[in-house]
């Protein structure tokens, strides 16, 4: 057999970080895995086996469940938002405006500003401030301070006993959610609010992509055959656009389950724990109180859930790989 | 030619990443080398056998990091063949340095001494699970045992499994956790008097209220300023002894006088700024100051600790009062900056030399007049003619601190574990935006049993 030079110096190449990636990426997810099952709660490592209580105790804190439930509100307000405007302002743009150049920087540059910066701005535009002296956006439009807190309003709405949606969840066998603990954070609303504001232009760019690759005869045909622009876009450029929205949405996707700094800098806790997320969590838990083996578990859900995110997304690309 | 000279561009840039990975490491754990930038030529002695002493601490600006440079100038002078450095780590009453900390710490490469609250954030976290010496000897040899208050000799010490107190660390600094700070142009304006209960402070409140102006400014962007106001409340309803009993397990969190003030509590929250969640403690404390002279102020009081006369100097603010907070008269609500001694560190006598400097009268006139604390130290009180004095604030709180009984803060690592204050912080947070007495003393009494203290 000859050996075949090329191979041995790829496979030399990669060995390094295949070997750096195997330790620091996968063996470390192990490590934490392990943790995350014995006692260790004081700085002395102690690695007495624990089974699952770990996991049992974060389940039962209260906190915990409310970051899953921030971070499922915030995932879905968040991604749904950006990409709704980052289409609408892809299909502004894609209409041939003057100076598209300068608009598409305009909607692109709050991306080039970091989480800090973004919560820190958006801290002082939506700090209420007091009755008779609002701040930000209350001093700008005349709003009361009193009912427009912002990232300061602890209300969370959830669905009532009186409201008439309540009956018929309970009718047909969904009645768990209107629990108040699956409600929606007002202050947290705030957060996507800046969220989306820095992350829409990012999406409105991959979407001017997916525009400008389809073929400009398809619509013209279609024009000929005396179709709507609405029905144009619905039958013929949205469809079109479904690779991008996946691409948009795992990356926005994994963004917002990992969210740390954008609440940290805006509001930290929150009011109520209504913009705490799972990071902010697992760090308190493991560098404030020193309960290491309950700050990993609080590490492996959170790899739990973002691989339930990556992994079908993986798949699919695969997919699409192997049929092109 | 190309390749040749990205080889070298690729040598150099491996050799760069040695070096400085090999710097750093000498830095932290090899004594006796000097550490780069930090050296000020002509102070070593001759023949270079100086033994270098880290000291870790938060303090990087201001009065405290001047204080702590001037007592630090002060040993090395004193001890030429020993240099003490201070490796100050900036940030958040020391949470950064408390993370890098505990690195270090569970490592095995401690600093030789590091900045900690005293009581149980040490003990707790450092003491039990065996990575501090005991300092009994110095404690003897200084007379300490007499020299500090038997309240900071209660919250400094912890006994073994035979019985035996022993103490940990040395408190340099003490700062009070219940001082109530008011504006007094308002107050004499309005004919007003500093409450010193909780009934008359609603009184005030309401009259302050009626003319515009917010009562209470709370800053809990760092939700401790507001479970500071939580920790004042209990003191005065359960008196010091009562309160004490929270954390050693002697005083039930179910009881009655619990309920009061979580009561109490609820009621105040009513008399704060809107937009207390999104301040932090110096941000609400400005709100006593107004925006012009002759103008009102935003607010009329903050409760906080005193550090708070540090903010309002630093803005040239000179018509703030102080008291009690209301029903804390004769009480003092202690926290302290102390310093330990490693198990692993490197130069312990060198260390206890250091730290000897820091518990005598002398080391703590140098340090509290620039930080605004007052000295742990009863016999301190008077710095040399020529030195930093004390402001008048700093005066009162030492004839308070030898009369007083002496309680721990709970919001600054003095009575409970970090665990512990981290869920009686969480119970707080919950009750801020849901004020809902039962299940937040369900949750109070729920935390008490994890932190094992009670049954």
């Amino acid at each position: 057999m000859k050996i075949n030079r090329d191979r041995v110096i790829s496979l030399l190449v990669l060995a390094p970080s295949v070997l750096a990636v195997a330790v620091f990426v996968y063996g470390l997810i192990l490590w934490t895995g392990f943790i995350s099952t014995v006692q260790w709660d004081t700085l002395r490592p102690d690695y007495t086996p624990v089974g699952l209580a770990n996991y049992q105790a974060i389940f039962a804190n209260n906190r915990f469940l409310m970051d899953i439930r921030n971070t499922v509100v915030f995932t879905i307000c968040f991604v749904s938002a950006s990409l709704l405007i980052g289409l609408l302002l892809a299909n502004l743009i894609d209409r041939g405006i003057r100076r598209e150049s300068f608009f598409r920087s305009v909607f692109l540059f709050p991306m080039a500003v970091s989480f800090i910066v973004t919560g820190v701005v958006w801290k002082w535009i939506l700090s209420p401030g007091q009755v008779g002296s609002p701040q930000g956006v209350n001093q700008l439009f005349g709003l009361d301070p009193a009912s427009n807190r912002w990232i300061t309003d602890a209300h969370v709405v959830y669905i009532a006993p009186d409201s008439p949606v309540y009956q018929v969840l309970h009718n047909i066998g969904l009645g768990a959610i209107t629990s108040p603990n699956i409600g929606v954070p007002i202050a947290l609303l705030s957060i996507v609010l800046a969220a989306v504001w820095q992350m829409s232009g990012f999406v409105m760019i991959l979407y001017l992509a997916g525009l400008r690759a389809i073929p400009e005869e398809l619509k013209e045909a279609a024009r000929i055959d005396g179709c709507s622009e609405w029905r144009i876009f619905r039958h013929i450029v949205f469809p079109l656009l479904v690779p991008m929205t996946l691409s948009a949405m795992i990356i926005l996707g994994h963004i917002s389950l990992k969210i740390y700094d954008l609440t940290v800098a805006m509001s930290k806790e929150g009011p109520g724990f209504a913009t705490d997320t799972p990071a902010n969590f697992m760090w308190q838990t493991s560098f404030r109180d020193g309960l290491f083996g309950r700050g990993a578990a609080v590490a492996i859900i959170m790899l739990v859930l973002i691989a339930g995110v990556i992994v079908p997304y993986l798949i699919w690309n695969r997919r699409q790989e192997v049929e092109a | 030619m190309k390749l040749p000279s990205r080889r070298i561009l690729a040598l150099f840039s491996v050799a760069a990443l040695v070096v400085s990975a090999c710097s750093s490491s000498t830095t932290t754990t090899a004594p006796g080398t000097n550490a780069p930038g930090t050296n000020a030529p002509g102070t070593n002695a001759p023949g270079g056998a100086v033994t270098q002493v880290e000291v870790v601490s938060w303090w990087t600006t201001g009065g405290e990091a001047s204080g702590f440079n001037a007592i630090i100038d002060k040993f090395n002078a004193d001890n030429p063949t020993i240099k003490v450095t201070n490796s100050a780590i900036a940030g958040g009453a020391g949470s950064n340095a408390q993370a890098a900390l505990t690195t270090r710490v569970v490592n095995n490469t401690p600093p030789d001494s590091f900045q900690v609250h005293m009581g149980h954030e040490l003990l707790d976290q450092y003491v039990t699970p065996g990575y501090m010496d005991n300092l009994d000897d110095l404690y003897t040899a200084n007379g300490w045992t007499t020299q500090f208050p038997q309240g900071v000799l209660d919250i400094v010490s912890a006994k073994d499994s035979a019985g035996a107190v022993h103490y940990y660390s040395v408190p340099l600094d003490i700062h009070r956790a219940n001082v109530l700070w008011y504006n007094k142009t308002v107050f004499t304006a309005n004919g007003l008097t500093a409450p010193t209960t909780w009934d008359q402070f609603f009184t005030v409140a309401d009259a302050l209220k009626a003319k515009g102006i917010t009562p209470l400014a709370v800053g809990d962007n760092g939700i401790w300023a507001n479970g500071m106001l939580l920790e004042s409340i209990l003191i005065s309803t359960l008196g010091a002894d009562g309160y004490n009993g929270l954390w050693t397990g002697t005083t039930d969190w179910a009881g009655a006088k619990v309920t009061d003030a979580l009561n109490t509590y609820k009621k105040v929250l009513t008399y704060i700024n809107t937009d207390h969640s999104s301040l932090s403690w110096d941000q609400a404390a400005d709100n006593l100051i107004p925006a012009s002279a002759g103008a009102q102020p935003k607010a009329a009081m903050t409760l906080m600790g005193d550090w708070a006369a540090g903010e309002f100097d630093a803005k040239k603010f000179t018509d703030y009062g102080w008291a009690a907070a209301p029903g804390t008269d004769k009480i003092y609500d202690a926290l302290a900056d102390s310093f330990g001694l490693p198990t692993k560190a490197t130069n312990k006598d060198a260390v206890k030399k250091f730290l000897t400097l820091l518990g005598s009268a002398a080391g703590q006139d140098i340090f509290n007049p620039y930080k605004g604390s007052i000295p742990a130290n009863k016999t301190a009180g008077t710095p040399p003619a020529g030195a930093k004095q004390y402001s008048t604030y700093q005066t009162w709180a030492m004839g308070e601190w030898k009369a007083d009984t002496i309680v721990p803060s709970v919001e600054h690592g003095a009575a409970a574990s970090p665990a512990w204050k981290g869920a009686f912080e969480a119970a707080v947070t919950m009750f801020v935006a849901n004020p809902d007495v039962p299940t937040v003393q369900t949750a109070l009494v729920q935390a008490c049993k994890d932190a094992k203290v009670c049954k």
